[in-house]
């Protein structure tokens, strides 16, 4: 007669206690988010058919460099937070899940400063 | 005596319908592309990186790459770039707005929902028409 009760199999599987976290960044990204995203629309606009000279110099100007800067990590960080709750809603394997979760986050830091570097690299760069 | 829980006493349930037994609703149809046009701005993420990224190389790479944007490959993704952008803004600020408790009677969330679709589709034809009228195209 099996003495363990159904507990055993399903401790440590339940809450991780971090959704109030995860529900508020969204939250708070998604804010900053509807602004920058006007703020890239009018960069983008603005600069379309631009020449090189053009680009370079505005891309280097210090508020452009900062809209930027600030539009990429609150859309990575918002990004991440969403592809996150769609590989949860839709990836029932448990090993698959962690890799997707994790290749999740490298994707997003990997545009991150991809993204930073190079917007610092106008801002500074030769 | 038989268990009360446990993974091998499963007895057969009915199941309850899923979502292809109901007509689709404007609500419904909205929270889904609300999720596919997040999807594909997480895609299209890449875009404004490799934009990033050609600038701050040098000039033949910047051209190449606002080449590619030019053409009309390029010019039908940043068009889908854009009403994903719209749609998925107008949709979040929806959100926004339910999260405070608001807007919830029916009448009000086909509203929301149809000017959702509606709103996307206008503000991606603004910025279209926007570039169209300073040369860009």
């Amino acid at each position: 007669m099996a003495m363990r009760t159904p507990l055993k199999t399903a401790r440590y599987l339940g809450s991780a206690k971090e959704g109030a976290d995860h529900f508020w960044k969204q939250r708070v990204t998604a804010v900053s988010n509807a602004f920058l995203a006007v703020f890239l629309v009018w960069l983008i606009v603005s600069l379309t058919g631009a020449d090189y000279a053009t680009v370079k110099h505005e891309l280097g100007n210090p508020l452009i460099a900062l809209g930027l800067l600030a539009l990429v990590l609150s859309g990575t960080i918002h990004m991440r937070l969403g592809m996150q709750t769609i590989i949860e809603d839709y990836v029932h394997d448990e090993g698959l899940k962690v890799v997707a979760l994790m290749l999740n986050t490298f994707f997003a830091i990997f545009i991150a400063l991809a993204s930073i570097f190079s917007v610092l690299k106008l801002s500074f760069g030769a | 005596m038989q268990a009360t829980s446990g993974r091998s006493a499963r007895p057969e349930r009915p199941l309850s319908p899923h979502l292809q037994i109901y007509s689709p609703l404007i609500n419904m149809v909205m929270s889904i592309v609300h999720r596919i046009t997040g999807a594909a701005l997480y895609v299209g993420s890449l875009l404004l990186a490799w934009w990033l990224i050609a600038a701050a190389t040098g000039p033949e790479y910047y051209d190449y790459v606002a080449g590619f944007f030019g053409s009309w490959p390029g010019k039908i993704i940043l068009l889908g770039y854009t009403w994903a952008l719209m749609h998925h803004l107008l949709g979040g600020l929806r959100h926004l707005l339910w999260d405070t408790c608001r807007g919830y009677d029916l009448k009000t969330i086909d509203l929301l929902c149809w000017g959702t679709l509606a709103g996307s589709l206008a503000l991606t034809a603004l910025i279209w028409i926007g570039v169209a009228a300073s040369g860009g195209l």
